[in-house]
């Protein structure tokens, strides 16, 4: 990864009495797939927007190479952006849409006509050029407003949830195809999703937002495996969170009533904390091989693996297994120390709809 | 410094439309005759408007004439509605562009055709001839209310009624009409305040000595500037004001939602401009 | 129960006062009796190209026109400035300007004859300061504002009712893409808000070619428009044959708009559409 292209610091936005940013920190490298991961309302488009300058930050700087760009115009800046809802210019064609960009800059007709043609081969519309953008899909609508954006070679590319209005089958083929066009064009793109799934299989870097704060930054793998706190864990994938634990001392913590051998230390001796274990993570045993042991309440198959639910002594564990179980048998719950994340006790704000999709 | 001077632009246009309205209506209380002298406050004009018999026999046409008309035409124009919709598309399609022909038409041409009209069968101008053409003006705006309430319109409650031993016109009065209500109701009121402004309409269709208060207006004022016509003005510019008040809080009470209340007045005018392409309607 | 029969009094009222009034217009306008039969001409119809007809015709586009075109540079910022996001009051400000509209039409005209005669307020004041009484009725410029004045909402609200609703990441999108504000608006907010703009000049320009009201209050009878010679036609001289013949003008003008709001206007605006 490259040198730092874009950083927030301590970016604060209010409207009116309400803070929708809340002091976020954060930097982006120059080539790299980032997302702003959280649920709606969260302010991942706000913080977008102080990007692509379309709002002012009430405080804090935002740096372009280095350089405060706060003061420089959305039309100076060398980002472009694909908005959520497409906004192609209705009264244009899709020729004349992707053109936009270029024409502005007194690029001559020739080469406007190259690119447009170069840049809708890419998003896989050629010979678009004259339709009337109301015909389109929605699934075209994107690929032009990506086309447009693409053609002005934006050091940076900023897409707030550009999936967000297709249909499962079509996100999957786009997913798969931005993730193409990214390699292929190299250049930066911050990506906006309340789509876990679509933030882990697209991004570099993964940054997790929870009411204007940044919760978490890092690495798809580490945020799924380590998250930081309750919050990342419910929101990236199904977790069993465990809020009685307690850590009764270095490398051991007592989960649902047992003892548990784990990775974990500098918690203190006999301290509340939260306890993560992804339900793949656990492991069913005959009920004498394990001090912890449940009842089998409900087994549904999901297609690659069962959801067993395991009604334990203070919690009911979701787990996932190959095998089937049989409702009502009493099985042992081990989990293998490396796969129990200790994290430090706190209310835990679930999101009313944390998948809603976005108005 | 920019929304200064837009507030400073928006101010302007107000005053070129206010402007004349309010001195109209502070030159009714002078005392003086002259428009261009003030010379106290009085409420002459006032009394002698109402002693002018032209002008308070004119007030009466002019009332009767928009009470009657948009009464009838509330009634033809809502069955009609009705009616329409169970049209074939074609016939539908025919009706309604026929419909909006005296919509669309300078009121100028809506005024001779009738004229002739008139003059082709044999009926005398005067306060009959000039009813029929209100009410035939004011028809279309009925029908261009309570469509869009039919179109909306739940027929389940009315076979439900039926269904449950209502006899159909039972039926029909407590189902249907309800939910037209606010379609027929915004229809007369347009009516009746079309009614009330009508002047070019009415020029052309009326004779002897019926006069509205339009033509009132119309003829003292091709004589130049009449104090009493200024006291007129104020009385009117009053009355639409209430009528507007009160059309804007029925509607305020008739809607639940808060954020939508805010603009029922202005949908309304928009609505209007819709149909008052024409002078004078 | 069949409720289509609930449309036949209206519909018999409809052929009556509509569909035969507008057959009278085309059996006036291409007839005449005055050997005492009724027999088919296209004199009035030819009457209407004598010079004398053709100079008023022309009068009234030029003076619709010029009302049509200063409405529209009056109408447009003051549209835009409306729509604009940041513009608090903006409700109660398009509420007041649509509010005269519910004046009487005749007293809104009539209200400009106190402001414009010779003892009128504005030359009082110009005599005040010295600048001497200044003939503001009975001309051109009197026609021409009472027309900007009583149809300048007509050209607000239709431009304004488009303005507020183009998206505005569409601005976004192109100032994204590199346009200032002067691209912005010439390239994507006004050709948006053409719609509005056409129903906006149709609605100004139509009522004003056709008003007779305006002209023989402000300008004293002196200056004569279509709308005046169909009056007169009606009223005093009682040449039917012209005066439907350019009746059927105006109403040929009606429908050339018609077609042209309906393709190119704001459907929701004009009345071609239903509601
Ligand atoms: N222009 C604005 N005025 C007032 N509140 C706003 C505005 N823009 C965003 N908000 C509020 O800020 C919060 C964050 O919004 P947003 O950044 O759009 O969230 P996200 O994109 O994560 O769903 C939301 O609660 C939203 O209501
Ligand atoms: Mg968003």
């Amino acid at each position: 990864m490259g040198k730092k292209i874009i950083e927030l610091k301590n970016i604060y936005k209010r409207f009116g009495d309400f803070t929708a940013i809340d002091g976020i920190n954060l930097y982006i490298n120059e080539g790299e797939f980032l997302t702003l991961l959280g649920p709606s309302g969260c302010g991942k488009t706000t913080t977008l927007r102080i990007i692509g300058g379309f709002e002012q930050p009430d405080e804090g700087d935002v740096l372009f190479e280095g350089v405060r760009i706060n003061d420089v115009p959305a039309h100076k800046r060398p980002l472009n952006t694909v908005f959520q809802k497409y906004a192609l210019f209705p009264h244009l064609t899709v020729g004349e849409n992707v053109a936009f960009g270029p024409t502005i800059r007194k690029i001559s007709p020739d080469i406007i006509q190259k690119d447009v043609k170069k840049y809708l081969e890419i998003v896989n519309l050629e010979g678009y050029e004259d339709r009337d953008v109301s015909t389109l899909s929605g699934g075209q609508q994107q690929r032009v407003a990506i086309a447009r954006a693409l053609i002005n070679k934006p050091r940076v590319l900023l897409l707030d949830e550009p999936l967000g209005a297709l249909d499962l089958k079509l996100r999957k083929d786009m997913q798969d195809e931005l993730k193409t066009m990214h390699k292929d064009v190299g250049i930066t793109f911050v990506y906006v999703t309340h789509d876990q799934e679509e933030a882990l299989t697209l991004s570099d870097t993964v940054v997790v937002m929870n009411n204007g704060r940044i919760l978490q930054i890092g690495t798809p793998v580490d945020i799924y495996n380590e998250p930081n706190n309750a919050f990342v864990a419910y929101f990236i994938g199904e977790s069993n969170i465990i809020h009685n634990s307690i850590m009764v001392k270095d490398k051991l913590v007592n989960i649902d009533g047992v003892d548990f051998n784990c990775v974990d230390t500098g918690f203190g001796q006999n301290t509340p904390v939260d306890v993560v274990v992804r339900p793949e993570d656990v492991v069913l045993v005959p009920a004498d091989k394990a001090d912890l042991k449940g009842i089998v309440t409900l087994v549904t198959f999901k297609g690659v693996h069962y959801e067993i639910w395991v009604e334990g002594p203070t919690f009911e564990w979701k787990v996932h297994s190959t095998l089937p179980q049989t409702v009502g048998d009493e099985l042992g719950i081990t989990v293998d120390p490396y796969n129990i994340h200790v994290m430090k006790h706190e209310p835990l704000e679930i999101p009313s709809e944390e998948t809603a999709v976005e108005v | 410094m920019k929304k200064l001077l837009k507030k400073l632009y928006i101010f302007l246009i107000l005053l070129f439309l206010y402007a004349p309205i309010i001195v109209l209506i502070v030159y009714s209380f002078n005392a003086s005759k002259s428009r261009a002298v003030w010379q106290g406050f009085s409420l002459t004009w006032y009394q002698q408007l109402f002693t002018d018999s032209k002008i308070l026999s004119a007030l009466e046409t002019t009332f009767l004439i928009a009470l009657i008309a948009s009464v009838v035409a509330t009634v033809l124009g809502t069955f009609a509605a009705m009616g329409m919709m169970k049209m074939k598309k074609k016939t539908f399609e025919t009706v309604r562009t026929i419909t909006y022909i005296p919509v669309l038409n300078p009121d100028i041409v809506t005024g001779v055709s009738l004229m002739m009209l008139f003059a082709f069968i044999g009926i005398e101008l005067g306060f009959v001839s000039m009813l029929l053409a209100h009410i035939t003006f004011c028809t279309p705006y009925v029908i261009i209310s309570v469509l869009p309430k039919l179109y909306q319109l739940d027929m389940s409650v009315y076979e439900a009624a039926q269904d449950l031993g209502a006899k159909p016109f039972y039926a029909l009065r407590k189902t249907i009409i309800p939910q037209l209500m606010p379609g027929i109701v915004t229809g007369f009121l347009l009516s009746f305040t079309l009614s009330v402004d009508d002047f070019v309409i009415s020029y052309f269709t009326t004779g002897g000595h019926v006069e509205n208060l339009s033509m009132i207006v119309f003829s003292m004022a091709r004589k130049g500037v009449n104090p009493k016509i200024n006291a007129v003005s104020a009385l009117l510019f009053v009355t639409v004001m209430i009528l507007l008040l009160i059309v804007n809080k029925r509607e305020l009470s008739s809607k639940k939602h808060a954020a939508k209340n805010k603009d029922t007045l202005l949908n309304r005018e928009k609505q209007i401009i819709k149909y008052r392409r024409n002078e004078g309607k | 129960m069949s409720k289509r029969r609930f449309a036949f009094p209206y519909l018999i009222w409809m052929t009556i006062f509509i569909v035969v009034p507008l057959f009278l217009i085309f059996f006036y306008a291409f007839t005449d009796n005055a050997s005492g039969k009724t027999l088919f001409t296209l004199e009035h119809v030819k009457a209407i190209f004598q010079p004398l007809y053709l100079k008023v015709i022309g009068r009234s586009f030029y003076m619709s026109l010029i009302a049509t075109l200063v409405c529209f540079v009056m109408g447009y910022p003051a549209a835009m400035i409306l729509a604009s996001k940041d513009f608090s009051q903006k409700n109660t400000m398009l509420i007041l300007i649509v509010l005269p509209m519910w004046m009487n039409f005749l007293l809104r005209t009539y209200s400009w004859l106190s402001l414009l005669e010779n003892e009128g307020l504005i030359n009082r004041f110009l005599v005040s300061i010295g600048l001497g009484q200044v003939q503001l009725m009975y001309n051109n410029f009197a026609v021409i504002l009472g027309m900007v004045y009583n149809f300048l909402p007509f050209m607000i609200l239709p431009i304004y009712s488009v303005l507020v609703k183009i998206d505005k990441s569409v601005v976004e999108a192109a100032k994204d893409l590199g346009a200032n504000g002067a691209r912005v608006f010439l390239r994507i907010i006004f050709p948006l808000s053409m719609p509005g703009v056409v129903s906006g000049i149709t609605m100004t320009f139509m009522p004003a070619l056709s008003t007779f009201v305006i002209s023989r209050l402000l300008s004293g009878g002196k200056i004569t428009l279509i709308g005046n010679i169909i009056e007169q036609q009606f009223t005093i001289t009682g040449d039917w044959g012209l005066g439907s013949a350019l009746s059927l003008l105006l109403m040929v003008l009606i429908f050339i708009s018609m077609i042209f709001i309906n393709k190119y206007g704001d459907e929701s605006v004009g009345a071609g559409g239903l509601l």
